[in-house]
């Protein structure tokens, strides 16, 4: 049969079972809007009552009467369930101190090699004496700290912090998930010396031998498992759309890993196409949804107020879980693949509009009018900018998928740029927002110096932009060179030179302020700062209050 | 959603899908997959040399995989002909790459066969590529007083060798040029991939 005829007999089926889909969804009510699903995050009467741990008392009863001017006062939340909420959060502080510690560690190793590395591209010259101080060894350092250290940690103490919260319970087995967070490390850790070492599987994002991958899964597996326990163990009928996320990245990592790093499976070509939906799918199935997750929490918690359409941010989440797992072979556009892989992953990466789309109405939506508590708020700046750089990386990506644009841009430091859009502007800030929040409640103790949040924050969105948009330009005249058959190769790479010195630059800034983040840290830990309320001890947050509700 | 047991099965389902297309079908698509006949399977130097490739991430920046000739002028920069599968079947990790913020390799081989040109440029690729950004990778390489028995001396273009010194190349070196050097695939293709 002819492809032609194949393609409309599939779109004729598809378009009849997403009828069917519709006439069921119309039956089971799932199109009348859920407000109460929606406030399951509040405890009753919470309503309308502003939350940012990241901010001092003044500062937080200015944002909450920015917003009791316009929503007006909250009724008083019930103490039960805020004593419920404090029981939670003391179950899990001490495994995601150690998850946030052992981010913060990673993401300055992260840094210091993503740093030099750009340096070299434009000074090769540079540190030439050594063999672990290569371009190619220091950039897979780079990412592999990034993704599996910082990333991966960060995005663990998000859900080990909100899973307890959320299920109105304990977290169960913690000192489960601080054996797992060690071996994880331990194993990021040994991966990353491997990798400078020469020693790697060669793959993409797959570079930590096998040998050492064993280790991870079993970090994974230890902490997956006590979250999972804590879901069987929950207290709430309704499972809040953040747990979904959470849930199924879980399972969704833990088969991704254990499928990408099977020794001795996969072979040439058919490597490749495994090695690319392993490589998108920890950004589309671990990262993203960890991230969109945590935004489902803390923004409609910062404003006291419930997120408007509870249904699009479930069709977010099953449009998101049908889509984004086949989009990986978008990577492989004009390389010797299957024409139908290709064609198929470049489908369903433009169909990822919809779940992106159904996000930022409803976030747009959350905050309409709302816009001003962002200058009081920390946590919620770092939230809305992540949220507004996933619309923005996935609609790029969309377009980046088709073959038009994709001729150009494939091959070319466009698509880091791209990268660094999602994993830096979107997810990185979104962790970043969300540490802000969890650490006074894990630690019982403020931030010492709020100043150094805003400084921060700068340092990390502008120098975020800066990074990303002058590499995309000059990714994209590499990619015009490249493809002008009249101009020699070297123009390529001349063209990039100026897009990649103003990327150090760039690097520089998000190093710094990096550094700013991880000394704040510290200074907390370690109890630097003013006095302010809390205790000295993180397992036994101050009765005084109830910190956890104000 | 009250029900964790479909959220983790529809979760599972849907990724079930996802492997099933991008993981399981070609593999089955290319299991039986014949070298291509002009194809020689590499030597243990040149797989050696391959694990230096692969330790020092030149991936990162060279594709080995030339596009066909209507997406890209991958063939009038000399790079080759469109690869096919059966071009990588003695490839394991695959070296596909994704940057070509240097040219694609998978003809390096044919298009530069000379030893001395590789183990220098090595060395130094500024001085046989002006304006080149690949790192000079030193530390392939040792300085001598002068050469002994069985040392490969690097021939360098005048002024960019240790005044007084001989550049000697490591067995690292000499084995990763080996490889570079096995990386031809000039031979014609099979029109397309055989299948019963």
């Amino acid at each position: 049969m002819d492809s032609a005829i194949l393609s409309l007999l599939g779109a004729f089926l598809l378009s009849i079972l997403g009828l069917f889909a519709f006439i069921w969804s119309l039956r089971k009510g799932l199109l009348v809007e859920n407000p109460r699903g929606a406030g399951v995050i509040f405890a009753r009467g919470e309503i309308g009552q502003v939350d940012d741990p990241a901010l001092a008392d003044p500062a937080l009863r200015q944002l909450q009467d920015v917003s009791t001017a316009r929503e007006g006062a909250p009724a008083g939340a019930d103490a039960g369930e805020l004593r419920d909420r404090i029981d939670a959060d003391r179950s899990s502080a001490f495994p995601v101190f150690m998850f946030i510690a052992f981010a913060c560690l990673w993401l300055l190793v992260g840094s210091a090699a993503g740093l030099t590395a750009s340096i070299k591209l434009h000074a090769p010259d540079w540190l030439t004496g050594e063999g672990w101080l290569g371009f190619g060894r220091l950039r897979a350092v780079h990412t592999n700290a990034v993704f599996y250290g910082w990333v991966s940690n960060a995005c663990i103490a998000v859900i080990l912090w909100l899973l307890p919260r959320l299920l109105r319970t304990r977290l169960a087995g913690a000192g489960w998930a601080m054996l797992g967070g060690s071996l994880l490390n331990a194993g990021v850790a040994a991966g990353i010396g491997a990798i400078a070492s020469g020693w790697s599987d060669g793959m993409e994002f797959l570079e930590i031998p096998w040998q050492i991958d064993v280790f991870i899964f079993g970090g994974i597996a230890l902490v997956i498992l006590p979250a999972l326990y804590t879901l069987a163990d929950r207290k709430v009928e309704h499972l809040y759309v953040s747990v979904w996320y959470f849930v199924a990245s879980l399972l969704w990592i833990a088969v991704l890993f254990l499928v990408g790093n099977l020794p001795g499976v996969h072979v040439g070509v058919q490597q490749a196409t495994t090695n690319w939906w392993f490589g998108h799918n920890v950004l589309g199935l671990w990262f993203t949804p960890v991230s969109v997750g945590a935004i489902y929490y803390f923004l409609p918690k910062v404003l006291g107020r419930p997120v408007v359409s509870y249904n699009l941010s479930l069709l977010g989440f099953w449009t998101l879980a049908f889509f984004y797992p086949q989009v990986g072979g978008h990577h492989l556009i004009g390389g010797p693949v299957p024409g139908w892989l290709t064609t198929l992953s470049i489908v369903q990466s433009v169909m990822m509009v919809i779940p992106v789309v159904a996000f930022s109405i409803n976030q747009g939506g959350t905050l309409w009018g709302r816009m001003r508590v962002a200058i009081y708020s920390p946590t919620l700046r770092f939230m809305m900018f992540g949220g507004l750089m996933y619309f923005a990386s996935s609609v790029e990506g969309s377009i980046e998928a088709l073959r038009s644009v994709n001729r150009v841009a494939h091959f070319t430091h466009f698509t880091v740029a791209h990268a660094h859009l999602g994993a830096y502007s979107f997810v990185t800030m979104v962790m970043f927002g969300a540490i802000y929040f969890m650490l006074p409640r894990v630690l019982a103790w403020e931030w010492p110096y709020p100043r150094l949040i805003t400084l921060h924050f700068w340092l990390a969105a502008v120098g975020g932009l800066l990074y990303v948009i002058p590499l995309s330009i000059g990714g994209w005249l590499q990619g015009l060179a490249m493809l002008d058959a009249s101009r020699p190769f070297i123009d390529s790479v001349t063209v990039t030179m100026p897009y990649l010195e103003w990327r150090s630059i760039a690097g520089a800034m998000l190093t710094l302020g990096h550094l700013v983040f991880v000394g704040h840290f510290f200074a907390m830990a370690l109890r630097f700062g003013p006095h302010r309320a809390g205790a000295a001890l993180f397992w036994s947050a101050p009765e005084t209050g109830i910190a956890h509700g104000k | 959603m009250e029900n964790e047991l479909k959220l983790g099965a529809g979760a599972v389902a849907s990724l079930g899908i996802a492997t099933a297309a991008l993981v399981v079908l070609p593999y089955l698509q290319v299991r039986d997959l014949h070298p291509a006949p002009g194809l020689k399977p590499y030597t243990e130097q040149q797989l050696r040399g391959r694990q230096v490739y692969i330790a020092n991430g030149c991936v990162y920046c060279h594709s080995q995989q030339p596009r066909d000739r209507n997406f890209g002028p991958d063939f009038e920069r000399g790079w080759g002909r469109a690869s096919v599968p059966a071009d990588y079947y003695y490839d394991s990790p695959h070296l596909l790459g994704t940057m070509r913020t240097g040219p694609d390799l998978l003809n390096i081989g044919a298009r530069q066969p000379s030893e001395d040109w590789h183990l220098g440029h090595l060395y130094q690729p500024r001085a046989y590529v002006q304006g080149s950004n690949m790192p000079a990778y030193r530390f392939l390489f040792v300085q001598k007083d002068s050469a002994e028995d069985g040392d490969r001396v690097v021939n360098l273009p005048a002024g960019y060798g240790v005044p007084g010194k001989v550049t000697v190349a490591t067995r690292e070196a000499i084995d990763l040029v080996r490889y570079l050097q096995s990386l031809d695939r000039s031979y014609p293709a099979l029109p397309a991939q055989a299948r019963p």
